[in-house]
């Protein structure tokens, strides 16, 4: 890792982590009656570790100038442990919170333990750590392939992968603690919240710097999708988190928005995080790694490009439908309906060019688990994205929301779309980054398949049942008219669905597990592919003049 | 004109819908336009190309 | 050559200037008016802060992560009214920074908890759900009442809630601490000031039953029985629900 930095880069390294320490050292003095005192030791250790580390590595002789004729995939290789890390733990932590709703005593008279605590650090867990680790480790290797240009150093792409898990650690042990700002996807405090913004400027000049260096005027479009997820998500992380914290040393932090104004600008960004988060990102992925898997170019790129700006453009609207029958001015309710409504038609765009680009290929399909995976998930896209609209209808919502079937909704689109396109690519880029003729097991690939699926089908179907039984109980009237069940009939009806759930969950963990093991066995075997797979001949273009 | 929250909810309900249009046909004519074709071709054919994994400069 | 490499970087920021026009157009539409309805939104004569107090226990809320489960939030729905009470308005989240409304009813909603049930109900409800509802799902809290609520820097946030618009004067802020121990002990002498600062028709008791220390228990309940009880307007309005 050290090695492959210039000694320029280890300087520059070595003077940012060194500063990340300090600062560490100052939240950790300055915070020590408060919780930020414990951010500020993680800090510093974190920081001071890898400060270390430079240090050793620092006299080592300058990599080798034959690097720069090769793609840089180191950060993308630790990005996928990382990814794969994350998602264990965060869908173990899954299995837990659900189990809690049927177990209610699992907590331990442990404050850390408690539903509401590790429930963010669930969420956070998959959506930040295993999601956003895949995007970033993903969205380097497409990258650099799309624009057949190397990263433009060796430094920024392990400062945003690094400095990234440091904001996902920072969330986590954050909530252990009980630090949190209470907004729903965007719980960490405000210093968390700052430095995020540090990496993902870094992050996007990433983009530009090596969009720069390409040779091809024309961008290709899985590039447009992660540009749209840095480039909003940024937008939306800024407005929704601004707040006055209540002392410099301390955690706690006030939002600048009360009320109604919160409300909406916090489902604003609670929407769209969903949108270009784990929609636009893992398009992204989707456009490069499944046409490349089945060797068949996008059905349509004309459509992918109309998709493309209707997701982006539409989505911004859709938040409003969160807030439904609320004290929220009713305009803006229909205004997000409506747009909900329209938007089925990007979507469905995006999902049907995924499977029409399957088409011709199904025998791949069949025998191929890896496209499966895709397959799957696009279905899921789209079955979820209609969901979604639906969903998103007053009278519909009247009935959905509160309840389950929003949860149930939430995981088709988590576990189906989501974690099913993320361990498709991911299986499919291990080998092509890492040199080897294929993956471990095959028959492992297949057997997570089938565990992924029926675990988020079960977990679904039960929370379908849960959510439109609970929602219809609290809405049913008896003969007399007066309300037929008490909160807590439902609260009872619901068990049996929240045991199914827990079990749904775990068939999906184990799935990860496979995945995990599977991957890591990949990455150890030690039979390199053979050489002619990977040409060695000199690149095809002619070199570009100097000055160019 | 005053400037009151009426104004701002017209101007809103208003200026979304022109918005709206003028960006759907502008898509639409780009993705459309028939010079593109050449060039969207070679994107898709050249994303899963394959026969060298390096850098071309 | 110059030209050609012109094109590619015009290409690219072309894009990121046209996903920025985009994207935040929906969301400058329809979030900008909302900071506009200060006129349009009810003024209510009889709306208060919340107290030092139910500051510190809204905090507990939060940091326990009660919304995952609670929404605060009752729709202009008749089985919401009927069962939980007159539906939210606008005007009684004003002071919240941040909003709770809530996503999910794991369990029920709350915006009208406020003097439904006694202070004994809650504590003993929050230390083990299950010995008051035995088919409950929630967490036991029961270290609320082992910890003791920190109320010394106090004064600190209700200056940083003025910052954000919140009307505490100075004189709440320099009082808060003091103001915060007297609303659990109504028999010390700090408990007049309370009700001189916030009305008389605050709760000024002793909430978990234990006048030796101030526990995070007290400052829960605290907040828990404010729930709802700002203003009296979503009661005495004459509202129509719509189904």
């Amino acid at each position: 890792m050290i090695a492959q930095l210039t000694r320029d880069e280890r300087a520059l390294a070595i003077v940012i982590t060194g500063a990340l320490a300090t600062i560490g050292l100052a939240m950790a003095a300055g915070g020590r009656n408060d919780l930020m005192g414990s951010h500020g030791w993680i800090v510093l250790l974190l920081a001071g570790a890898v400060l270390i580390a430079l240090m050793r590595g620092y006299d080592g002789p300058d990599p080798d100038p034959e690097r720069l004729s090769r793609y840089y995939d180191d950060p993308t290789k630790v990005g996928v442990f990382l990814t794969l890390t994350w998602g264990v733990v965060g869908m173990a932590f899954g299995v837990w919170v659900a189990a809690l709703l049927a177990w209610p005593d699992l907590t331990f008279d442990a404050g850390w333990a408690s539903f509401g605590r590790i429930r963010p650090a669930h969420t956070s867990g998959v959506i930040f750590g295993f999601g956003g680790n895949a995007l970033i480790a993903t969205s380097f290797h497409v990258l650099q392939r799309t624009t057949r240009a190397r990263l433009p150093d060796q430094l920024s792409p392990w400062f945003v992968l690094l400095g990234y898990n440091l904001f996902c650690v920072l969330a986590a042990t954050g909530y252990f603690m009980g630090m949190t700002q209470s907004r729903e996807y965007a719980e960490p405090e405000w210093y968390a919240d700052i430095w995020l913004v540090i990496v993902w400027v870094v992050y996007f000049a990433i983009y530009l710097r090596t969009l720069a260096r390409r040779t091809e005027p024309h961008i290709y479009v899985a590039n447009w999708y992660y540009m749209a997820f840095i480039l909003v998500v940024a937008i939306l992380h800024i407005v929704n988190n601004l707040a006055v914290p209540v002392s410099l040393f301390g955690a706690k932090s006030y939002s600048l928005f009360s009320g109604v104004q919160d409300a909406m600008t916090q489902w604003w960004y609670g929407h769209n995080a969903v949108a270009f988060f784990l929609t636009a990102g893992f398009l992204g992925m989707m456009y490069y790694y499944l046409p490349k898997r089945a060797g068949r170019p996008i059905f349509s790129y004309r459509l992918s490009i109309i998709s493309f700006w209707g997701i982006t453009f539409m989505y911004m609207w859709a938040g409003s439908h969160h807030l439904h029958y609320t004290a929220l001015p009713h305009w803006v309710q229909t205004l997000g309906m409506a747009f909900s409504v329209v938007l089925l038609v990007p979507s469905w765009a995006s999902a049907a060019n995924a499977l029409l680009t399957l088409n011709g290929a199904w025998h791949k399909v069949r025998d191929d688990a890896v496209l499966r995976f895709m397959m799957l998930a696009a279905i899921f896209y789209g079955l979820t994205t209609f969901e979604g609209s639906f969903m998103a209808i007053r009278p519909v919502n009247a009935l959905s929301h509160y309840t389950d079937w929003t949860v149930g909704h939430v995981h088709a689109g988590a576990l189906g779309w989501v974690a099913m396109i993320t361990f498709g690519s991911l299986y499919a880029l291990v080998p092509w980054i890492w040199k080897r003729p294929g993956l471990y097991s095959r028959r492992l690939v297949e057997v997570h398949f089938w565990l992924a699926l029926s675990g988020t089908i079960v977990y679904v179907f039960a929370m379908w049942n849960s959510g439109i039984i609970q929602g219809l109980m609290w809405r049913t009237y008896n003969e007399s008219g007066t309300l037929t069940y008490s909160f807590i009939d439902s609260l009872v009806a619901m068990h049996p669905y929240y045991i199914a759930r827990t079990l749904g969950g775990t068939l999906f963990l184990l799935g990860a597990l496979c995945a995990a093991y599977n991957i890591f066995m990949t990455v150890r075997m030690r039979v390199p592919a053979p050489d002619d797979a990977i040409s060695d001949a000199p690149a095809s273009r002619p070199q570009l003049q100097a000055g160019e | 004109m005053p400037f009151d929250h009426d104004t701002v909810v017209a101007f809103s309900k208003s200026f979304g819908l022109f918005y709206l249009i003028a960006m759907s046909i502008g898509v639409l004519v780009y993705a459309c336009w028939p010079s593109n074709r050449d060039t969207f071709q070679r994107a898709a054919d050249e994303a899963i190309e394959d026969s060298e994994d390096r850098p071309w400069n | 050559m110059l030209g050609w490499h012109r094109k590619i970087e015009r290409n690219a920021i072309g894009l990121v200037l046209g996903i920025i026009g985009v994207a935040s157009i929906g969301g400058i539409v329809e979030i900008a008016p909302l900071f506009t309805i200060g006129a349009t939104v009810e003024t209510v004569s009889d709306m208060r802060v919340y107290t030092p107090l139910e500051v510190a226990g809204r905090n507990i809320y939060m940091r326990e992560g009660c919304y995952a489960c609670h929404s605060q939030m009752i729709r202009t729905l008749r089985d919401e009214v009927e069962r939980y009470g007159p539906y939210s308005l606008a005007v009684e989240s004003q002071y919240d920074h941040p909003h709770l409304w809530g996503s999910k009813r794991t369990g029920p909603d709350l915006a009208r908890l406020g003097n439904k049930y006694s202070d004994t109900w809650h504590v003993t409800h929050l230390y083990n759900p299950r010995d008051v509802v035995p088919e409950s799902k929630m967490p036991a809290y029961r270290w609320l009442l082992r910890d003791t609520a920190r109320i010394d820097d106090l004064g600190a946030h209700l200056a940083a809630l003025r910052a954000v618009g919140v009307p505490y004067t100075d004189e709440m802020i320099a009082n808060a601490s003091a103001d915060a121990f007297g609303q659990a002990n109504p028999d010390s002498s700090e408990a007049g000031g309370v009700s001189e600062r916030y009305g008389a028709g605050t709760n000024v008791r002793l909430f978990d039953g234990d006048a030796e220390r101030l526990t995070e228990m007290d400052a829960l309940v605290a907040y828990l029985q404010i729930l709802g009880g700002l203003t009296d307007v979503a009661r005495t309005a004459d509202l129509a629900q719509e189904d």
